[in-house]
């Protein structure tokens, strides 16, 4: 019997890495993963309702946030955009938005490193954990930015 | 011992039997029942509660009302344009809806706004196009408070003026699928994927009850 319980497990453990490396950026580290997952649950909340499951936005209300080049580029605006909203017109995947983003300004910096971690590792194709002071470092230039 | 099996024997065929007929979609309400005199005869009528005229300003400033829904069965929605919590997951599950039906003359949409300050037919004509609606099948609306708040009671959605929450309006995210008669034949939640699809299917069975 007890057997029969440590092969199932084992079995569990396989299934659950091999679907866990089946997600995207097989080759994160352990932190980059965890703020992921943290950011995914924050995602779900403050993000998803607008920019969809995939990142995918929703037609020409609401840009996607799959422009790699978009966000390589504006790495260092990211924060500021997630904690003051943004007006005006952008050029997102070549096609150009003008919604108002309200801004999220209850979220902490920790909170804002999660989610930026998910959003450039999943849907862009950074490779590395946004840090907390990366976050802080953005924060204190918007106004150079915006 | 028999007995039991019998019953069960009687019950599965009975289920059995359901399976061959056609499937129908309940008329969702409270409904009443009344007598009435007809040739001098007493007879009982159930009746349904159906969603009554209206008169609303759409995304092109034109009056529309229910004479345009005529035999069509539709989706009726509440929602506002720069609502931050629902209305975005409600809105693009109705648009996979929307995109399934199109050039279906049976079938059309209609979305009222709740913000009645803000949401003026111009506002709701940007809306609509950026959200990738580019024919007169799914109508945006605005009307008084009195009027579109009124309404969405006998759509059963909820809704409600409310400083205290995002965006200042709450209100419930259903997806209301109306007949020809008027009646409600099915409310599903417009924020689940898996909700939105059974409307689909719904509509689908629906609309046979026409052909």
């Amino acid at each position: 019997m007890k057997l029969i319980y440590t092969v199932l497990f084992f079995g569990m453990m396989i299934i659950g890495f091999s679907q866990l490396s089946s997600c995207h950026n097989n080759n994160l580290n352990i932190q980059t993963a965890q703020y992921a997952v943290n950011g995914q649950k924050l995602y779900r909340t403050h993000c998803q309702n607008c920019h969809g499951a995939k990142g995918e936005g929703l037609g020409k209300l609401y840009p996607p946030l799959t422009d790699q080049k978009y966000l390589s580029e504006n790495r260092d605006k990211l924060a500021c955009i997630i904690k003051n909203g943004l007006s005006g017109e952008i050029v997102i995947n070549g096609e150009t938005y003008n919604q108002a983003m309200p801004a999220l300004s209850k979220l902490s910096d920790m909170d804002i490193a999660y989610i930026l971690t998910y959003v450039t590792t999943h849907f862009g194709d950074s490779d590395s954990t946004f840090t907390q002071d990366e976050v802080i470092k953005g924060l204190k230039d918007c106004k150079l930015f915006f | 011992m028999i007995k039991n099996l019998v019953a069960v024997a009687i019950v599965s065929l009975a289920f059995l039997a359901c399976k061959n007929e056609p499937k129908k979609l309940p008329i969702i309400g409270d409904r009443e029942v009344v007598e009435k005199v007809v040739d001098g005869q007493t007879i009982t009528d159930t009746i349904y509660p159906a969603i009554p005229n209206f008169q609303f300003l759409n995304q092109d400033s034109v009056l529309i009302s229910e004479k345009n829904f005529e035999n069509k069965v539709y989706v009726a929605n509440f929602f506002f344009t720069h609502c931050p919590t629902i209305c975005p997951t409600m809105q693009r599950n109705l648009l996979k809806a929307y995109e399934k039906f199109k050039g279906n003359n049976g079938v059309s949409f209609l979305s009222h706004s709740i913000d009645f300050k803000y949401d003026s037919p111009s506002i709701l004509k940007a809306y609509a196009n950026k959200l990738g609606v580019d024919n007169d099948q799914w109508q945006f609306v605005t009307g008084t408070k009195a009027d579109i708040y009124g309404i969405s009671d006998k759509y059963l959605v909820f809704t409600k003026e409310d400083d205290t929450v995002e965006g200042g309006y709450d209100h419930s995210g259903y997806l209301v699928l109306i007949d020809h008669n008027k009646y409600i034949r099915g409310v599903y939640d417009g924020t689940s994927e898996e909700e939105t699809q059974k409307l689909i299917t719904d509509i689908d069975i629906l609309l046979a009850e026409y052909k």
